[in-house]
């Protein structure tokens, strides 16, 4: 087990170089110039070309690498060209409020996913297998930014339960927090609980016809043990993946949802900062976001071995 | 006993501090855009002015009809030259953090905006020589020529004031946590999240400031913006779609408030950059039969449910500069075919038409396209990404650019850098001897009979080249909730909060 891990983490290290050199040359792939989009209005020759020197841009494209990355390796992520703030304070500042995001999105789509993919297994063929499924159809093919609006409509304007839009953090008042994050959590939920239903019901149907189970039942042990300690357990594999899978795009941020909740999250960020050129911060936000993704997939690795001990081998 | 007394005294404070949480006001502004650094001398968003409206006071200020007003300034004087421009303070002023606002700190100010890396309002002041110091409260600018947009400026970011104790401890991160003379000040900002900002309780105009604090919320989608004034999430909110105003105005616990923009919205005509040589850059009657071919109206009330004002110039025609002699040409597409053919070109003449992205924007190419296409052109519509056609508009990579300015105060301020041959912004490359004399002679005059009739002149010149073919003025939306009590909407589009009230 500690081996395996050992060999884990230092791929790690080969893998955010790549990414790190990949964000920076697709970055400035893209045309547009991030002095003229700083200026806006305001476009003097002269400010502009003392904009490009300040912030190197005036220099050849493998010699700013070389200014970003050195400035990373020693913790600093430079600074954003819109406002001046410090990339890592923008993203100690929004990975909270997406981390909380993604934690409720993630807690809602397990809750409904998985037990409405157990129900549609076991009841394979019943009116609660097609209910289900209606509703997995229906959480794929909704658009998040539909939901978003509708469900704002509904609890917001008609009913005035919940705010339209807008963050408050959970250390400030956590019932506000709550009420602020349910309706982007839920519509983000709401098409991974989908996703996840349908591969539950599979990975269930599939289990429940195996020989073990079959074995399982003629031992005399109840249905519910059947499903809940023996069928459930192996069935449950793929689906951590997925969700651990789900779980990193969420922490990478949901742009949509995040637009239309005003939350302002790692989503928000990294749309503003491509929109306004603003180099620093998509860097900066890409390679914690790759960091997280990848200690995202090692964590369901190492859950894999806890779940199937075959695995440990 | 003792518990009766305890438990009244208990009882009382509690009361204190309900009727303290009551009494605290607070307005809820949804912006359209997250402002960029609040920092007067390097910002350059106009969302960003919507904040400094409540935190930076200014020298002069604007009305409702353009004229310029005293703001911590009392009093300007022009020297007989034009080349000295004396500025008379108003007393006992003090910035958010204590320090007086005098000569020196006001000379401090403006030679920060002229002088610091990067400063956005060096352009600006750039007919500023230097500035002295005549008495406590009188600073002089001595110019290097005489510049009549100067007190215009000094109306926006280049006039507002900072505390120079504050902007030396902090350098470029001044806008982090900037001090200023304005009603309100800063306490917090969480970036793309909220501004908060609370009464600054010294002043000089405080009898006029009823509401504690301020909270910008910036929320892109205007939608969802209206949809949090609606539920009672916001009290105001800027930038309301022209589709969305029926709406807002059925609603009985909602205001609207509007004014014409100072800005336009226009499609800049590549004349001197064309590398295609297509006929719409090589011929002034091509131009012209393009701007015969639209009908600004039918445009207006198509796109924008007739909400915005149609226009033929730099300035709308409510504008004091704006020339009624020189009124919106009619659509007439026998004209303008009849044109393209004494212009020698065969039709359809193919233009590429840069525009970009955005529901406004695009919808007003469209419609153009139909137009235009009756009288022979072919408008090939190319949505492009902001920034990048930004980009493209400086290499001369467009044959015409859709693009919008927000206006300025001074006339110059909407023509000199669009039009001027050695002006950043002139994308159209128009090079026109006496078009740039009659915008420098325009700085050099005060009097504004005289400026007008400079300008007429460049108007003249201006239609028959056509570097720009201006379409119409957007009108700037404000909906409140009707508890606010005093808002007043001016041209600039700025939200202005001091006498604001909330019931």
């Amino acid at each position: 087990m500690l081996n395996f891990l050992a060999k884990r983490l230092v791929q790690i290290v080969p893998t955010l170089f790549f990414v790190s050199i990949l964000i920076f040359s697709l970055q400035h792939l893209l045309p547009g110039d991030p002095a003229l989009v700083m200026a806006g209005e305001e476009r003097d020759p002269a400010v502009i070309a003392q904009i490009r020197a300040q912030y190197h841009l005036d220099q050849p494209f493998p010699v700013q690498y070389v200014y970003w990355i050195k400035g990373v390796l020693s913790g600093d992520f430079g600074e954003s060209l819109r406002n001046k703030m410090p990339v890592l304070s923008l993203i100690a500042q929004k990975l909270p409020v997406t981390m909380q995001l993604a934690g409720m999105a993630i807690v809602i789509a397990f809750l409904i996913g998985i037990p409405a993919g157990i129900v549609s297994a076991v009841k394979k063929g019943t009116a609660w297998d097609y209910g289900a499924n209606l509703f997995a159809l229906w959480g794929i093919s909704t658009p998040n930014f539909w939901l978003g609006i509708m469900l704002i409509f509904l609890f917001s304007i008609e009913l005035g339960w919940l705010p339209a839009s807008g963050y408050v953090p959970l250390s400030e008042d956590w019932r506000a927090s709550l009420a602020a994050t349910i309706m982007p959590a839920f519509v983000l939920g709401n098409a991974i609980a989908a996703i996840l239903m349908r591969h539950t019901r599979s990975a269930m149907l599939q289990v429940l016809e195996s020989d073990y189970v079959r074995t399982a039942r003629a031992k005399g042990l109840s249905e519910r043990a059947v499903i809940l300690k023996h069928a459930m357990r192996n069935a449950l594999t793929p689906i951590i993946t997925l969700g651990a899978l789900e779980l990193g795009t969420l922490l990478s941020g949901a742009v949509l949802t995040e637009q239309i909740f005003s939350i302002p999250g790692f989503g928000k960020l990294i749309v503003d900062a491509v929109f306004n050129r603003d180099y620093a911060v998509v860097q900066g936000v890409v390679l914690v976001t790759a960091t997280i993704y990848i200690t995202l997939n090692l964590i369901a690795d190492i859950a894999y071995i806890l779940v199937n001990p075959r695995l440990r081998g | 006993m003792r518990i009766v007394l305890m438990a009244a005294t208990a009882a009382a404070l509690l009361l204190s501090l309900a009727a303290n949480v009551q009494a605290e006001t607070s307005l809820r502004i949804g912006l359209a855009e997250d402002p960029d650094i609040l920092d007067p001398t390097m910002a350059r968003t106009y969302v960003g002015r919507i904040v400094f409206a409540a935190l930076c006071d200014k020298l002069f200020d604007i009305d409702e009809k353009l004229n310029i007003v005293p703001q911590l300034a009392l009093s300007h004087e022009t020297s007989a030259d034009g080349k000295e421009v004396t500025i008379r303070l108003r007393p006992g002023v003090k910035f958010q953090d204590g320090e007086p606002l005098d000569a020196e700190a006001a000379k401090f100010s403006l030679e920060r905006h002229l002088t610091f890396p990067g400063s956005f309002r060096k352009p600006e002041l750039a007919s500023v020589d230097h500035i002295d110091v005549v008495d406590p409260l009188t600073i002089k600018l001595v110019l290097k020529a005489p510049f009549s947009p100067l007190i215009a400026q000094l109306t926006d970011r280049a006039g507002m004031m900072v505390s120079p104790k504050a902007a030396k401890a902090e350098g470029d991160k001044f806008g982090l946590h900037p001090v200023c003379a304005g009603p309100y000040k800063f306490v917090e900002r969480v970036q793309q999240d909220r501004i908060v900002l609370e009464k600054f309780a010294d002043y000089w105009n405080k009898d006029n400031v009823f509401i504690d604090r301020i909270v910008y919320l910036p929320i892109v989608d205007p939608t969802v913006r209206l949809a949090n004034l609606k539920s009672g999430g916001l009290d105001l909110i800027e930038r309301v779609l022209a589709t969305d105003l029926k709406d807002v105005r059925a609603d009985s616990r909602l205001k609207v408030s509007s004014a014409i923009e100072l800005g336009y919205q226009g499609v800049t005509l590549n004349i001197g950059k064309d590398k295609a040589k297509g006929p719409l850059s090589q011929s002034a009657k091509v131009r012209q039969a393009l701007e015969l071919s639209i009908d600004r109206e039918a445009m207006n009330q198509v796109v924008f449910n007739g909400e915005f004002k149609p226009g033929n110039q730099w300035v709308s025609p409510e504008h004091p500069y704006y020339q009624a002699d020189f009124p919106i040409r009619p659509r007439n597409v026998e004209r303008a075919k009849a044109l393209l053919k004494e212009a020698g070109v065969t039709p359809p003449v193919s233009v590429d038409f840069m525009v970009p992205k955005g529901p406004e924007t695009e919808g007003t190419a469209q419609v153009m396209q139909a137009m235009a296409a009756e009288a022979g052109f072919d408008l090939k519509i190319r949505v492009t990404e902001f920034a990048t056609s930004l980009k493209q508009a400086e290499a001369g990579e467009y044959q015409a650019y859709m693009l919008a300015w927000s206006g300025r105060i001074d006339p110059d301020g909407n023509s000199y850098v669009f039009l001027h041959s050695n002006a950043p912004q002139n994308y159209s490359a128009w090079n026109n001897a006496e078009a740039d004399k009659a915008l420098d002679d325009a700085r050099l005059t005060t009097d504004m009979t005289q400026r007008k009739a400079i300008y007429a002149k460049l108007t003249k010149l201006e239609q028959e080249d056509e570097p720009i073919l201006y379409l119409y003025h957007r009108r700037i939306i404000i909906a409140q909730t009707t508890k606010l009590e005093g808002y007043k909407q001016m041209p600039d589009g700025l939200v202005r909060v001091v006498g604001l009230k909330l019931k």
